[in-house]
């Protein structure tokens, strides 16, 4: 098994898939923290679904760099979906339960009707659940997923006191100064560039499993911001890994191994937040 | 010396008034209690005194010691905090966000006056300890410190003690007559005007005329 591993590492697919997966697993477990406690854990299903409708646009569009229409439109969408807020007329998780089956739907009819390829079903099959396509990255899609890794990870490093103190309670921070909007706003687009990275990984459907479950596996045992940001962040490394791992040698699907590598973890981790008598949501 | 003035103030959501005709003058060392029944308008009130919600019409106007971002505010416990996963220790710190400016980080300063704000509160043992885990009075003091860490002159506490149990109502309105007694001013709403009686200085009825 050793062999068979060492062999597949020499070819550079395999070293991307790896690198692209565990920068998109980092950088989704961090924001995923902020978007639990903010109750939006359905943020990413929603927005994902978004980005499944762009993606299918930017097919029938024939654009060589899907990237250019995806992006945009996610951003947007995430922009609205976060800013729609307590007042609105259609509550927060049904206007996303709203944008993501309906953006789910435009997305499969436009491919349906203008579709280019001769494999539909495979296209959106791979799209929503991003069979192969962590596997045909190409360098170019590597280094811009690096800088956008970096990105979030700075970003995330530098606001890290204003995100805790917005997530916690924003009545205060307001009170106190703080740009609570603007703040709200930056959680929006990073996340939203975190779900087109994250596409590539786990597919459209899949990707809420990245950003909740590291935190939820994290909040069952530990107990202050930081150590649950700093678990949650190792933890979805440490299953991106086993699951890009075991896909390879047995020949899985990778979104769906790395999602039930999750899956387990979250169950090793309420088992320990029972005996220790952790926090529990 | 007049810290906060409210000429002629209207209040409530979009385009319905909830409270209009507010007048009064908050001054240096008060003790103020806002009192009125549930739906007087007395947490939107203290949310257009903070500046998170624009009057309909009147004006507040701060004295010149007042900046923005040095009213310290105890808000009612929102359903989000009730699992957060947050050490008391780094709650606190968060108080002292709006001295931050644009440094992403605490400075060693800022780091030293939530400590001293816990030790003032009592709470320094449980620097560590998960807020989710802890009492209602002890979430309540935890809350204090911090708004204490934004502040050095102006309290805002929103129904400090709803939730409590009587012991530990008595003994929040104590720290904060013990706040008050340094120097603090307090300005406080509540809807129990029996206990504030015994407390406040002032206390102007929401719906009625400043007493």
């Amino acid at each position: 098994m050793i062999d068979k591993l060492t062999l597949y590492l020499q070819f550079p697919f395999v070293q991307y898939a790896l690198i692209v997966g565990v920068l998109i697993a980092l950088c989704s477990s961090l924001l995923g923290v902020t978007l639990v406690l903010k109750r939006f854990s359905f943020i990413g299903d929603g927005l994902s679904h978004v980005a499944f409708g762009a993606m299918s646009i930017a097919a029938v569009l024939e654009l060589s760099n899907n990237m250019l229409i995806v992006l945009p439109v996610t951003v947007l969408s995430a922009v609205l979906l976060l800013r729609t807020g307590k007042n609105a007329k259609i509550k927060g998780d049904a206007m996303i339960a709203m944008i993501s089956v309906g953006a789910l739907a435009f997305g499969y009819l436009l491919m349906n009707i203008f579709s280019t390829s001769s494999n539909l079903t495979g296209d959106v099959c791979s799209t929503l659940f991003g069979s192969t396509s962590i596997l045909t990255l190409t360098q170019a899609e590597v280094w811009v997923c690096i800088a956008l890794s970096v990105a979030v990870v700075v970003i995330f490093v530098l606001f890290y006191n204003r995100i805790f103190a917005v997530t916690f309670d924003e009545d205060f921070a307001r009170a106190a100064g703080t740009r609570v909007d603007l703040y709200n706003l930056l959680i929006a687009v990073v996340i939203a560039v975190i779900i087109v990275l994250a596409m590539n990984l786990v597919g459209s459907l899949l990707i809420s499993a990245l950003v909740i479950f590291p935190a939820l596996s994290a909040m069952r045992i530990f107990k202050s911001f930081r150590s649950v940001t700093v678990f949650s962040a190792c933890a979805s490394v440490l299953c991106a890994l086993t699951g890009l791992l075991v896909s390879i040698l047995a020949g899985t699907p990778v979104g769906s191994t790395i999602v039930a590598a999750d899956v387990v973890f979250f169950g090793l981790c309420w088992m320990i937040g029972k005996v220790k008598g952790g926090v529990r949501v | 010396m007049a810290l906060i003035t409210v000429k002629d103030l209207s209040l409530g959501y979009e385009k319905t008034v909830v409270a209009s005709g507010i007048n009064f003058t908050v001054k240096e060392g008060d003790y103020f209690c806002i009192v009125g029944e549930n739906g007087s308008g007395k947490t939107t009130l203290m949310k257009t005194l903070l500046g998170l919600k624009a009057p309909i019409s009147g004006q507040i106007i701060r004295g010149d010691v007042l900046e923005r971002n040095e009213i310290g505010y105890l808000p009612q416990q929102t359903e989000v905090q009730k699992d957060f996963p947050a050490s008391v220790k780094e709650i606190v710190l968060s108080g002292c966000q709006g001295r931050c400016g644009r440094r992403p980080f605490y400075s060693k300063a800022e780091k030293a006056l939530a400590a001293q704000q816990m030790e003032r509160m009592g709470i320094t043992p449980l620097a560590s300890r998960c807020y989710s885990e802890l009492s209602g009075g002890q979430q309540q003091r935890v809350l204090l410190a911090r708004a204490l860490c934004a502040t050095r002159k102006v309290l805002l506490l929103d129904e400090p003690v709803s939730g409590l149990d009587p012991e530990a109502t008595e003994h929040m309105y104590e720290l904060i007559k013990q706040l008050n007694d340094e120097g603090v001013t307090i300005i406080m709403i509540s809807h129990d005007i029996t206990s504030v009686k015994k407390y406040a200085s002032r206390i102007m009825i929401l719906g009625g005329d400043a007493a």
